[in-house]
């Protein structure tokens, strides 16, 4: 007897118990690595996610926002379980929920019944647009589409509609923040750029960052500095609002006037430039004042040459208190560094946090040993590789680039480490090599309010040292015999 | 006998309704109107299965979530390809909590796979890569018993013929691999996933495996169960108790050999309707397999579908059903001894999927509590039929409600408790109303069976009773 695939019908069998044990050493073997390096098509465990998710991210971190996709509703969904999951914090945002007849007819309908029912709903200030991949595939003109919505009268013609492509065939989490927040940037300051003026401010880009502690951090520090300033796409009150018994659907984000009157900033830095590299492109040409791109400030040096910068910005000393920081930091790392010295990592996530990783394991005299970024560039490569060779605990490092966890398991198997940095869906890597995996990176579903301990700055130095060493001291403890178990580590 | 709640009445309600959607558009409003109405007792009170208006934030998902997630992504000895770009796979990757057997890689696959369509698969075609990444998965994963390729948005857009890539592989590998054409754009919410996977069993699993063991009289499949937080682990060794050999259960925890034996069973238990009636159906006319609705929430509830199942058999059942109850009694009212004096009185208002509207109700009157309100994402009118009579009177129902009408639903009846999803969870968190993630157990599980009662029990007692609530008005 025969079937639609063509096969003959079997008898339900069991895989044997020697065979299911053969298998499971064959996976951390050598061999099996070499196999699974060698794969080119399937992709298994990515430690990436597609740009709408990070477009969403960004269109959260503006005042009375609304994200907006364009799209399958389905899609807007996992975006905002995503947010939900990580944050622990609502994440309102809409879709235009398109379906098969969208695909023959495009999606126009569907975007401007959407947007006067949201924008009825939900009386948000501005609705930044993003793409999931319906719309990209037929070919939807946005441009038009927009027009037509206002000129309809969905939403006022004043009423702040960027929008972004985000294809999810193409790049990362990241791209499709850099991509939203361009527009939302071009959007506000359009028009607003005014000859000779200028806010005194600093304009600080936080790049794609899910944790609301380093944006409150980075506020503290320029507080700490007298200097006044715009954090743009900020998140920190959108995903940390409080319980107060009352919701509030958009409880924070920069402001929209100063997001537009950022055209007339100072200074602006933007950070991480994996994340912010077309944004910065164009704010370069575009605002006044002196523009930074610059690395997320991640361990001391990062950290040091992030405040001279601002200090150089604003022709101000770094203030004694974060001095004095900064030296309560190096005092913890010389106090902690027997429990982490030498110790090898494995690490993955996004660009601009990997970066940040590998300097700051480099400053601790560990060992960054297998770098692994699901979705980079040979740029990316070359960066880390020069991070590498300017330590010498940077010399066993190895870099792998588009790989995916399934990758890094064979790693960890076959070249075993002391531990792993990245994000929640390495845990199965790190349980199979029975190592602890420290959660620093997005997302994080697995713990409670990581998301709200800064791990930037010097106050971040302090954060990933104590979890890290702490850790260790705790493996000791827990695995140690009884006559090494002691009073004091 | 119809239960009523003090307060609520037909007008009531409707007036509650009338006020939500007072703020719509005249379109919107005209479209919401039917999906929105007080509990009549019987019937469908509501239409369902329409198209989510656009613009109106619900949390429905895509024919692909109800592939993926729940029919497909479940069976444990296969590997699921996400087939198109990176983020569906992701997404769906370990967020649902169908728990599983057996040794992650090795012969239990609850990973992402994916083909991370990049611009060139969209402009030249993903077969290629799709033949490509099928050797590869069975040459790393040789354990697995099957692949299936999910197809997501791009692939049907861009006319990929995963179809035709499935059958020539399948014949080369020697393994079956079924093609779904779930793309998220397909119908109107998850359940047309449900419905196109149920076909896709249907015409490549079922009946391609037998039990090398003789058929017996007790030889059941428990259906639409999809081991949430360990379900099945409460529900399969129940029916065993009672006397059943449970050959397969479909598909939490699943084996696919099993499910595509199935056809030799002599009943089918369905705890899912929604998603899974399908294939009941079908085996019911191609093989002449009966099947039974069963609720395995709360003792009430167990007990009576106990019953109800053992009626179908003889003695032998009915005896050791009755010794199970009699067995399980008293350790169901040791728990309600202890939680209802706590929970006596509190209103609920559900929001959930599949079945849960309806099959939990009678869980939390177990415990005393009154629910308040109920609806589905993604219901069908047979499931708004099946909800009626368990609901009480002229209580809200709702059909694929908007975050805003939920919101203000739940501002005019002040519930203790909100059983609904994750996008829901922290809204009502902040407005000070205790809730419970009612789709993944939050975290928590099994709800199912004598084995989840006491744990459901624990945790709405928990959720509505737990100090913190205290603090959320500041004294300043």
């Amino acid at each position: 007897m025969a079937n639609n695939l063509g096969l003959a019908v079997k008898p339900v069998t069991e895989t044997p118990v020697e065979e299911v044990e053969r298998v499971a050493a064959w996976i951390n073997t050598e061999e099996y690595k070499e196999k699974n390096f060698a794969r080119t098509s399937l992709v298994i465990n990515p430690a990436h996610a597609c740009q709408p998710l990070g477009a969403e991210l960004a269109a959260h971190g503006f005042e009375g926002s609304l994200p907006f996709v364009h799209g399958s509703q389905g899609c807007a969904s996992y975006y905002r379980s995503t947010m939900n999951r990580h944050f622990r914090e609502p994440a309102p945002a809409v879709s235009d929920s398109m379906t098969e007849d969208g695909a023959v007819f495009g999606g126009q309908n569907n975007l401007h019944e959407a947007l006067e029912n949201a924008y009825a709903l939900y009386k948000p200030k501005m609705m930044p647009i993003f793409t999931s991949c319906m719309p990209e595939i037929i070919g939807d003109d946005l441009t038009a589409f927009i027009k037509n919505a206002k000129n309809k009268g969905c939403v006022p013609q004043d009423f702040p509609l960027p929008y972004a492509n985000t294809p999810s065939f193409n790049g990362s989490h990241v791209h499709g923040y850099d991509a939203m927040l361009l527009s939302i940037l071009q959007t506000l300051t359009e028009g607003k750029a005014v000859e000779g003026r200028c806010t005194g401010k600093l304009n600080l880009i936080a790049g794609f960052d899910a944790n609301t502690g380093n944006y409150r951090e980075y506020k503290r520090i320029l507080k700490e500095f007298g200097i006044p300033y715009t954090l743009l796409a900020d998140i920190s009150e959108t995903f940390d609002s409080p319980l107060d018994g009352h919701y509030r659907i958009y409880p924070g984000g920069t402001k929209l006037d100063d997001a537009a009157d950022s055209i007339n900033g100072k200074a602006t830095i933007a950070l991480g430039s994996y994340s912010t590299a077309k944004t910065f492109t164009w704010l370069k040409d575009t605002y006044s004042g002196k523009h930074v791109s610059m690395p997320m400030p991640f361990g001391i040096a990062k950290t040091d040459a992030f405040l001279m910068k601002i200090s150089d910005l604003f022709g101000k000393p770094v203030p004694e208190s974060l001095k004095a920081e900064r030296g309560r930091a190096v005092d913890l790392m010389t106090d902690a560094h027997q429990y982490i010295h030498g110790k090898k990592f494995a690490v993955y996530g996004d660009p601009d946090y990997l970066l940040g990783y590998v300097s700051f394991l480099l400053e601790m005299g560990a060992v960054p040993y297998h770098i692994l970024c699901s979705k980079g560039t040979k740029k990316l490569e070359k960066e880390i590789q020069a991070l590498l060779d300017g330590s010498m605990y940077g010399k066993e490092g190895k870099i792998y680039i588009n790989k995916d966890l399934w990758h890094l398991r064979s790693l960890v198997m076959t070249d075993p480490v002391d531990a792993m940095i990245g994000e929640t869906h390495g845990k199965f890597a790190a349980r199979d090599a029975k190592i602890p995996l420290f959660r620093f990176g997005f997302p994080i579903f697995d713990r409670v309010n990581l998301h709200r301990v800064p791990l930037i700055g010097y106050q971040g130095v302090l954060n990933m040292l104590a979890t890290i060493c702490n850790k260790f001291i705790e493996i000791t403890d827990e695995t140690c015999d009884d006559r090494h178990f002691e009073m004091m580590r | 006998m119809s239960k009523k709640i003090d307060g609520i009445t037909k007008e009531s309600t409707q007036e509650m309704i009338d006020n939500a959607l007072e703020i719509y558009p005249d379109k919107a409003k005209k479209k919401r109107v039917p999906h929105l109405a007080p509990n009549e007792g019987e019937g469908a009170c509501v239409k369902s299965n329409r198209k989510t208006i656009p613009g109106v934030m619900s949390a429905r998902g895509c024919a692909y979530a109800g592939a993926k997630g729940v029919v497909w992504g479940p069976i444990r000895d296969m590997v699921h390809v996400s087939h198109g770009p990176v983020g569906c796979g992701y997404y769906s990757w370990g967020t649902r909590r169908n728990l599983m057997s057996g040794i992650n890689g090795v012969n239990q696959f609850a990973m992402q796979f994916t083909s991370d369509f990049q611009e060139k698969d969209i402009v030249y075609g993903g077969d290629k890569k799709l033949k490509t990444l099928l050797q590869e998965a069975k040459d790393l994963f040789p354990l697995a018993k099957g692949i299936s390729v999910l197809s997501e948005c791009p692939v049907g857009l861009i006319g990929d013929d995963i179809n035709s890539v499935a059958k020539a592989s399948a014949k080369e590998l020697d393994i079956p691999i079924i093609p779904c054409n779930c793309e998220g754009f397909r119908g109107v919410s998850q359940s047309l996933g449900h419905h196109i996977s149920n076909d896709t069993i249907r015409d490549y699993i079922i009946e391609t495996r037998e039990f090398p063991e003789p058929i017996g009289p007790y030889d059941i499949a428990l259906i639409g169960e999809y081991n949430i937080g360990g379900d099945a682990w409460s529900t399969k060794p129940l029916l065993e108790e009672c006397g059943f050999n449970v050959k397969s259960v479909w598909t939490g925890d699943g084996e696919m050999d099993k499910i595509a034996a199935t056809h030799q069973v002599k009943l089918n238990v369905i705890h899912c309707y929604r998603s899974m009636n399908y294939m009941c159906k079908v085996m019911e006319e191609k093989y002449g397999i009966p099947w039974i609705e069963l609720n395995f929430f709360g003792p009430t509830k167990i007990r009576n579908s106990l019953r109800k199942l053992a009626e179908l058999f003889d003695d032998n059942i009915k005896e050791k059903v009755e010794a199970v109850i009699a067995k399980y009694d008293p350790l169901m009212q040791a728990v309600i001894d202890e939680y209802k004096p706590r929970l006596d009185g509190k209103k609920v208002m559900l929001y959930v999927g599949g079945l849960r509207p309806r099959h939990t109700v009678n869980a939390y009157e177990d415990l005393g509590m009154a629910v308040v309100g109920s609806g589905y994402e993604f219901a069908h009118g047979d499931d708004y039929e099946r909800t009626s009579p368990e609901m009480p009177e002229a209580t809200v129902i709702y059909d694929d409600i908007t975050e805003y009408e939920f919101e203000q639903f739940a501002d005019t009846l002040k519930p203790d408790l909100i059983g609904s999803g994750i996008k829901e969870k922290y809204l009502f968190q902040k407005m000070g109303i205790p809730f419970r993630q009612m789709h993944s157990w939050d975290y928590s599980g099994p709800y199912h069976g004598y084995l989840g009662f006491p744990t459901f029990a624990r945790d709405v007692d928990m959720a509505i009773n737990s100090p913190t609530w205290n603090l959320v008005k500041s004294p300043f």
